[in-house]
């Protein structure tokens, strides 16, 4: 039988099969526009699906370069890396999606402590333009109770994750935080500043200090990676790989151990100590107290211990040793001297008889010697060494503004003349023009007199104070004081060795008789030695011979206005104690600046502290937990 | 013996081949070839959408040969014999729907399956796909043809009042395919063109109010066809990702088990709806074109099965049986190459899963029935 037999047989059957051949009409049409449609997907769209394709399967991934470790000069690590943990979500594997997120938050916070500002922050990054199944940061450094408690409650717990990532770790924490700084999260204002392919994997960045002075070398080169993700974002293979070039690793000149000597000898207190290697420059101790740790910093300090931090009336956040604005006192004495004999306004063998007050006038002010009675005929030796204020009242007078302010900046005082530590401030040399542009005053006989005993406009910090030691140990010679001896093993004699900009650092000082230094050095070893020094008691029974000069600051603590404890302002108006010295005398190898706030004079508070540096640092002998400040009866100008 | 053979050419042919052992068995040889092609290919696919997962070939395998074991005894029954039984079918269908809307489980929010003790679990609309083309064409074998105004609005209620049931399930896909397959039977009984236009411009104007009876993700699948990139990481995710995996297949594919949209879990239900993406990135447009050939080799066998029929509700059946699976075919391939929206129908003998592998090889073997009862010649 066939279909044109069928087509006889009734008018039902042939309409049937007419509709039999509109069927096929129909899927052959229908056919013909899916396979249409498979070729203009295939073929002709190939490259960009194939593109497409690949853009799923492989993916770019940024690899932080690990951060250059630092070193003390003796190879001692002083900052290193640890691994620290970071909860994270990955939306899509969440119980419930995207929409769950609220409860499994919820659920989160039993576990680990979660506060408003990282829910916060979590919702802004989950809103960024972002690969389905890429992990969204939460919380970051996990403690080791916060990680246990999380892997115990995984199973509830789908699509939350801990990712491990290095960050930096200050095994020595709060001593060396002055002198290190530290890093810490970037925050958005860095972010706009830093390279951001570069940082494209970096989280932290220097804040302070060499870290952060030295971030471009520390920080390093990030590499890349193209890996085949499936599409929850497990990496399956590593398809080719660019690595990180890591950051350079820095030694600095700092000793751990005098570092650490230096922060267990302010403890307790409030002051600064700046340590020097007068044969390079290089800081061998910056320390300045009260200190904080620098840990908290890098894994993200609470809100509650930063204000406590930064509302302590001891300033533990602020950096005394750089950024500390002391009057100098006493210690400007030897340079004040230099001053008179080299600009030859007084001659060497000048003198005065000291009655215990100096007057301008008959019958003017009178500028008092800290010693009642005078201290009798007084030639510059011997005004070094009992620290006589009347001498300087006398020369200053005969010198006026101009000479001394000149050879105090040979010395480096109101200048930067440290290389590497962003936050050093240039405190005040009084010039004529600084008080007429910063007091609209001219320049009095009176302001001389205050400038000749380190006391009035001009201010220093023991950075500059520690400088100025240096100089004068090596009689004139000047090096950059920085804290990099080298760096990937390189030695780095000036920081433009490795691209950066030198500080402009006055000419060595060459004085027109260079036997006036060995005249300042006997006397400031008198002053250490000599029967009358007023450091004797600091340089005695010591089995080398070191150089100094006390100083006491009559000078009302650095804030004075938070807080109106009558005791607390009471004690906070005592005198403040400096020291500058050296040792050994001969041949030095270490010159310090000790300052120490609102404990008297620099003979008790200050020198005692000194010596025992010079001790760690010359006999290798570790410092007793506290000196004894209590014996304040030796004071000094 | 030449001569004998000259003026019998038919004795000659009983003598060659006498009663098959096709025949006997009332199968279509050319069917059943194509059907294990498509299911060897399809098993191919499979293996490479599980994941390289031997278990799921193997079971796989068992429901194909439960469905074509269901094929052989369907095959063996005189639909004409068990006529009267259609209303009865129908009727308890309907009850097993509402049963379902009352006590049915499922998951995502779709009650679809049915637990009666002492039973497997299943889907009664599942069984719909057969009773309501088998119910419409009983009702229209029994009315004079082309039908008149009323039987063909009786027969759009009992195909609509399935449909509507099962949409609430909510199944769109399967409420589509159940639709089409009515329609088809109403289409083959001669209804008029001019009728014919009016219903599909009626069926246009019903559209909103289609829409307005829409679930929620219903609605959102619709949206998402219109335009997949408007939510790329959620409901367009599934269309973008088997559109990437079709199109980097290119002319000849990635080759077996290397795709790597699926092979790397960008492309989502690899083994059932969206298997064909499978096949068009690892064996290209090649591969999709040999699949397409293969149903449309079935699609041909049905029309020429229908052709031969004579009985009204034989043809009825066939044709109607014949376009559903059509349907099957274009709306899963259209789906998941961005054609159509995403409905739930899986691409027939190829996707994983027993239910409706049972479903089509049974309506195949209501074909192969249709065709060993078809007039002799004498």
């Amino acid at each position: 039988m066939t279909w044109s037999n069928m087509n006889t047989q009734s008018q039902e059957a042939s309409q049937f099969k007419a509709r039999l051949w509109w069927s096929l009409f129909f899927i052959v049409l229908v056919f013909a526009g899916l396979i249409f449609r498979l070729v203009y997907l295939q073929v002709w769209q190939y490259q960009h699906y194939v593109t497409e394709s690949d853009d799923n399967r492989q993916q770019l991934q940024a690899i932080a370069p690990t951060r250059g470790l630092i070193y003390d000069t003796n190879g001692a690590l002083i900052a290193g890396n640890r691994a620290s943990h970071s909860l994270t979500l990955v939306p899509e594997q969440l119980v419930g999606g995207r929409r769950g997120i609220d409860k499994v938050l919820a659920e989160l916070a039993q576990v680990v402590t979660i506060d408003q500002d990282d829910i916060k922050r979590f919702k802004r990054r989950l809103n960024q333009p972002r690969r389905p199944y890429s992990p969204v940061a939460l919380r970051f450094q996990l403690n080791e109770i916060e990680i246990a408690q999380i892997t115990v409650n995984q199973h509830r717990l789908a699509g939350v994750r801990i990712v491990p990532e290095l960050v930096r770790y200050y095994p020595l924490d709060k001593g060396f935080v002055h002198a290190l700084g530290y890093v810490g999260r970037i925050n958005d204002r860095e972010l706009e500043k830093l390279d951001r392919t570069n940082y494209s994997a970096t989280h932290h960045v220097g804040k302070l200090g060499v870290e952060r002075f030295y971030e471009t070398e520390l920080h390093g080169t990030v590499g890349h990676q193209t890996v085949e993700t499936n599409a929850r974002g497990r990496v399956l293979e590593v398809l080719d790989r660019l690595e990180p070039v890591p950051g350079k690793d820095i030694t600095l000149f700092l000793d751990a151990q005098l570092q650490q000597t230096a922060a267990k000898l302010l403890e307790g207190k409030r002051g600064a100590i700046v340590a020097i290697d007068p044969r390079t420059g290089g800081v061998l101790a910056m320390a300045s107290a009260p200190s904080y740790g620098a840990n908290q910093f890098v894994t993200g300090i609470s809100n509650a211990n930063y204000q406590a931090l930064r509302k302590s009336d001891d300033l533990p956040l602020f950096n005394r040793a750089l950024r500390g604005r002391y009057p100098p006192a006493s210690t400007v004495k030897p340079v004040i001297a230099l001053a008179g004999i080299d600009s030859g306004i007084i001659s060497r063998k000048y003198s005065i008889w000291d009655p215990g007050y100096y007057q301008l006038t008959e019958g003017g002010r009178f500028y008092r010697d800290w010693k009642e009675g005078g201290h009798g005929r007084v030639d510059m030796h011997k005004s070094i060494v009992e620290s006589v204020d009347t001498f300087y009242y006398a020369i200053s007078h005969l010198m006026g503004n101009s000479p001394m302010t000149k050879y105090l900046a040979q010395f480096g005082l109101g200048q930067v003349t440290i290389a590497d530590q962003p936050e050093a401030t240039k405190a005040v040399l009084p010039t004529k023009a600084w008080k007429r542009i910063h007091r609209n005053a001219s320049w009095f006989k009176g302001d001389s007199l205050n400038l000749g005993i380190g006391q009035g406009f001009l201010s220093a910090t023991p950075t500059q104070l520690a400088t100025m030691a240096m100089v004068l140990a090596n009689k004139g010679q000047w090096h950059q004081i920085r804290m990099i001896k080298a760096i990937n093993g390189q030695a780095v004699t000036r920081v433009s060795d490795i691209g950066r900009t030198d500080p402009k650092q006055p000419e060595n000082v060459e004085l027109r008789r260079v036997s006036d230094w060995n005249k300042i050095h006997d006397a400031l070893i008198d002053v250490m030695h000599g029967t009358h020094g007023t450091g004797r008691r600091s340089g005695a029974d010591s089995s080398y011979k070191m150089a100094g000069k006390t100083g006491t600051a009559q000078v009302l603590g650095i804030k004075q206005d938070t807080t109106y404890d009558a005791e607390k302002i009471a004690e906070r108006f005592r005198d403040h104690g400096l020291y500058i010295g050296w040792a050994p005398a001969q041949d030095p190898v270490i010159v310090v600046a000790v300052v120490v706030e609102n404990l008297g004079g620099g003979s008790s508070s200050a020198a005692p502290l000194a010596r025992e540096l010079f001790d760690t640092h010359i006999l290798g002998v570790q410092a007793e937990a506290s000196v004894d400040v209590t014996d304040g009866a030796e004071n000094d100008g | 013996m030449a001569d004998f053979q000259r003026w019998a050419p038919e004795a000659r042919k009983h003598l060659k081949r006498g009663p098959g052992l096709w025949t006997k068995l009332k199968l279509d040889p050319w069917l059943l070839i194509l059907l294990l092609a498509i299911m060897s290919f399809g098993l191919v696919v499979l293996y490479s959408g599980a994941g390289s997962s031997e278990a799921a070939v193997q079971k796989q395998l068992v429901r194909y040969g439960l469905a074509l074991l269901a094929m052989v005894l369907v095959t063996q029954i005189n639909l004409r014999h068990v006529q009267r039984w259609i209303p009865l079918l129908y009727l308890a269908g309907l009850l097993l729907l509402v049963a379902v809307l009352l006590f049915g489980v499922g998951a995502k929010g779709a009650q679809r399956w049915l637990q009666i003790p002492g039973l497997p679990r299943f889907q009664p609309a599942e069984i719909m796909k057969l009773v309501v083309p088998l119910t419409v064409s009983w009702y229209l074998a029994s009315r004079p043809r082309p039908p008149k105004l009323m039987p063909v609005i009786v027969a759009i209620v009992l195909v609509s009042v399935p449909v509507l049931l099962i949409a609430k399930q909510p199944d769109l896909g399967t409420s589509v395919l159940i639709g089409a397959s009515g329609m088809f039977v109403i289409f083959f009984a001669g209804l008029l063109w001019r009728y014919l236009i009016a219903v599909m411009f009626l069926g246009a104007a019903g559209l909103p109010l289609l829409w307005m009876g829409m679930r929620g993700y219903q609605k959102q699948r619709v949206l998402t066809f219109l335009d997949p990139e408007s939510d790329p990481l959620g409901a367009g995710w599934n269309i973008i990702q088997s559109k990437i995996a079709i199109g980097s297949g290119g002319l000849n594919g990635k080759g077996w088990l290397q795709g790597t949209q699926s092979h790397l879990d960008f492309l989502p239900e690899t083994k059932t709806d969206f298997i064909v993406a499978v096949l068009a990135e690892e064996f290209g447009l090649i591969g999709v074109c040999l699949l397409l050939t293969l149903y449309f080799l079935v699609l041909l066998r049905g029309l020429i099965i229908a052709g031969y029929a004579t009985h009204p509700f034989d043809r009825m059946l066939a044709a109607s049986l014949t376009l559903t699976f059509f349907v099957y075919v274009v709306v899963n391939i259209g789906m998941v190459s961005g054609l159509l929206p995403v409905v739930g129908v899986p691409l027939p003998l190829v996707s994983y899963g027993g239910t409706s592998a049972v479903t089509l090889m049974v309506s195949l073997g209501l074909l192969m029935s249709i065709h060993a009862r078809r007039p002799q010649p004498t």
